[in-house]
């Protein structure tokens, strides 16, 4: 290797690098100077770096490809995705900071964790190696453990870092130990020779292996049976550190999901459809009948985070380009919602504090009618109610899974449509008609406009739609 | 008797098997999850090595220190996790795990 090509390698890392390196000079910055003043400079400087690296993945020009021996590959998928995961993440960064501020946890550590959390995400959706894929994933996942007992002083939120760590750390294992057995019975980390070594048929100890990666993977996705951690973790964490959760890790995991069993097992997709089917059937389920009693909001968007990540799921089973690009406007899409939808629980504080029942929300069509409307809508685009955007995610993900011929899965992801949205239409029925003597204290600035663009764009986005769509496209083109 | 790679994997299977029954079975410590995990990640390792050996390839050797670093960094924030736990609830059983549910 000489070092034109080194240069040329080293340039396709450019928002690892930048994100890298900036979490690093944010830390010592840090260690230097310890006033709430420069914690916030440092949080607004973490914010600005998830955008800078945005957008240095966005309108990256050159050609892309692998480096460091295939082990690292930026495609357009990469980078769709790396636009996607940075901007969210920033996003959940600007609506963490009134809360932080609020409840005295805006230590210096919060935004550089999450800048490391998004430096290990967008190394997953580049991964093009088992090796990388399990560091990025070990890169992401630690420092989401310490995100998510972040309040000390909270057992609450001690109790679900606790068990985000044994569940996370139990994954981890599976999936390793299905790496390692794939690598054993295939003769490679790399996911191309990998490909090379399925492509004539696999075997039992690749089966296995491969078993054991889907589980560690839907694990980080909480697709059911593996969903058990996600609502006690959303519940228990401060809010704006379940609004990360629900985010950025989510599409990171899902991406790399759709890479590792399209590409390395793209040839063997028999071996692993009924894997995907029954995984993607259990979360639509458990996301659609697990969240009809939830009174906790936090709780109920776990649930309906588990159940998205069923529909998303429903995508990678159709195992085509179509598949592909379903999947990936679904994501963004469903990003949108959530962003939004987390704005709204972070609006929900009284004079005495933060509530987060559904009941709280009673009567604010009348007191608020702003907050109102915009739940209203996310609502409706989150349940993919017609005409909302969040309706034409789902509307091709379903589009994509009849065309791989998956009649009864699309049938069963409508019916389990239908059931989820009696909880959706449930909290927008106690906003417009219950009533109730709370009243929220008004919102910080970048709430307010986080929840209002993203209620107003849950409607409004359709002529973008269009665009997305041939983003996405491509990039399904692209890749398969 | 020759020790072949079968021998090996079936050693790591059943440490994996110990180490996935300790995460579930234990009701007791907290602690003893941890030693769990640390067991699973060891298991791969020798699946990794056994592998690498067996086939000539050094990707499996390289593989397994990294997860040795990872298992190093899993164990530090998974005991500074719990210290931070142990000191908000004054005690460590797994069954004292259940502030939350449904």
């Amino acid at each position: 290797m000489n070092a034109d090509t080194l240069y040329q390698e080293i340039g396709l890392l450019t928002p690892e690098i930048i994100l890298a390196g900036g979490a690093m000079a944010l830390l010592m910055i840090g260690v230097f100077f310890t006033s709430d003043r420069a914690s916030k400079l440092v949080y607004l400087a973490s914010i600005a770096l998830l955008v800078v690296a945005g957008f240095a993945s966005l309108f990256w020009t050159g050609e892309g490809g692998t480096a460091f021996s295939g082990a690292f590959i930026f495609d357009d998928l990469a980078k769709f995705s790396k636009v996607a995961v940075a901007l969210t993440a920033a996003m959940a960064l600007i609506l963490a900071l009134p809360y932080l501020e609020a409840e005295k946890l805006l230590k210096i550590e919060y935004p550089i964790l999450a800048l490391l959390a998004v430096t290990g995400m967008t190394v997953m959706v580049s991964a093009n190696d088992l090796i990388s894929m399990y560091m990025g994933i070990e890169l992401s996942a630690l420092a989401l453990y310490v995100l998510a007992a972040f309040n000390r002083d909270s057992l609450r939120a001690s109790e679900a870092g606790l068990k985000y760590f044994v569940l996370g750390a139990l994954s981890s294992g599976l999936l390793l130990y299905g790496s390692s057995l794939v690598y054993g019975f295939s003769g490679s980390t790399g996911f191309e020779q990998i490909a090379m070594a399925v492509d004539g048929g696999t075997n039992v100890g690749l089966t296995f292996g491969l078993v054991f990666v889907i589980c560690g993977l839907a694990f980080k996705v909480s697709a059911a049976p593996f969903h058990m951690w996600t609502p006690d973790v959303y519940e228990g964490a401060p809010t704006p550190v379940t609004a990360f959760f629900a985010t950025a890790p989510k599409f990171a995991a899902i991406v790399l999901m759709a890479r590792v069993l399209m590409e390395p097992f793209g040839a063997v997709v028999d071996d692993w459809r009924d894997v995907i089917w029954i995984i993607a059937v259990l979360s639509m389920g458990v996301g659609a009948f697990g969240a009809l009693t939830q009174e906790n909001i936090k709780r109920l968007l776990a649930y309906s985070s588990i159940g998205n990540m069923g529909y998303a799921l429903v995508a990678i089973a159709a195992a085509s380009q179509t598949g592909l690009w379903a999947l990936l406007v679904f994501m963004a899409l469903y990003m949108i919602g959530v962003v939004g939808a987390f704005g709204a629980v972070l609006s929900m504080r009284t004079r005495e504090g933060m509530v987060e029942n559904v009941s709280d929300l009673a009567g604010l069509a009348q007191r608020n009618p702003g907050l109102g409307w915009s739940i209203t809508a996310l609502m409706f685009s989150i349940g993919g109610l017609p005409f909302m955007v969040g309706f034409f995610g789902k509307f091709f993900v379903i589009y994509a899974a009849v065309q791989a011929d998956l009649i009864i899965l699309s049938v069963l992801a409508v019916l389990f449509s239908v059931v989820s949205a009696a909880y959706y239409l449930r909290v927008v029925k106690v906003i417009w008609f219950d009533s109730s003597d709370i009243e929220f204290v008004p919102s910080s600035m970048s709430v307010y406009w986080v929840t209002r663009v993203a209620g107003l764009a849950s409607v409004l986005l359709l002529p973008v739609l269009g665009w997305l769509v041939v983003r996405a496209y491509s990039v399904g083109l692209a890749t398969l | 008797m020759e020790i072949g790679l079968g021998h090996y994997l079936a050693v790591a299977a059943i440490l994996f098997t110990i180490g996935v029954f300790g995460i579930f079975v234990n009701r007791k410590n907290v602690i003893i999850l941890l030693m769990s995990v640390e067991l699973i990640l060891l298991s791969v390792n020798i699946n990794l090595v056994a592998f690498s050996s067996f086939l000539g390839d050094l990707a499996g050797q390289v593989f397994a220190m990294f997860v040795l670093t990872v298992a190093a960094a899993e164990a530090a924030v998974g005991l500074a996790i719990l210290v931070v736990y142990f000191r908000n609830r004054g005690d460590i059983s797994v069954e004292g795990v259940n502030m939350m549910k449904g």
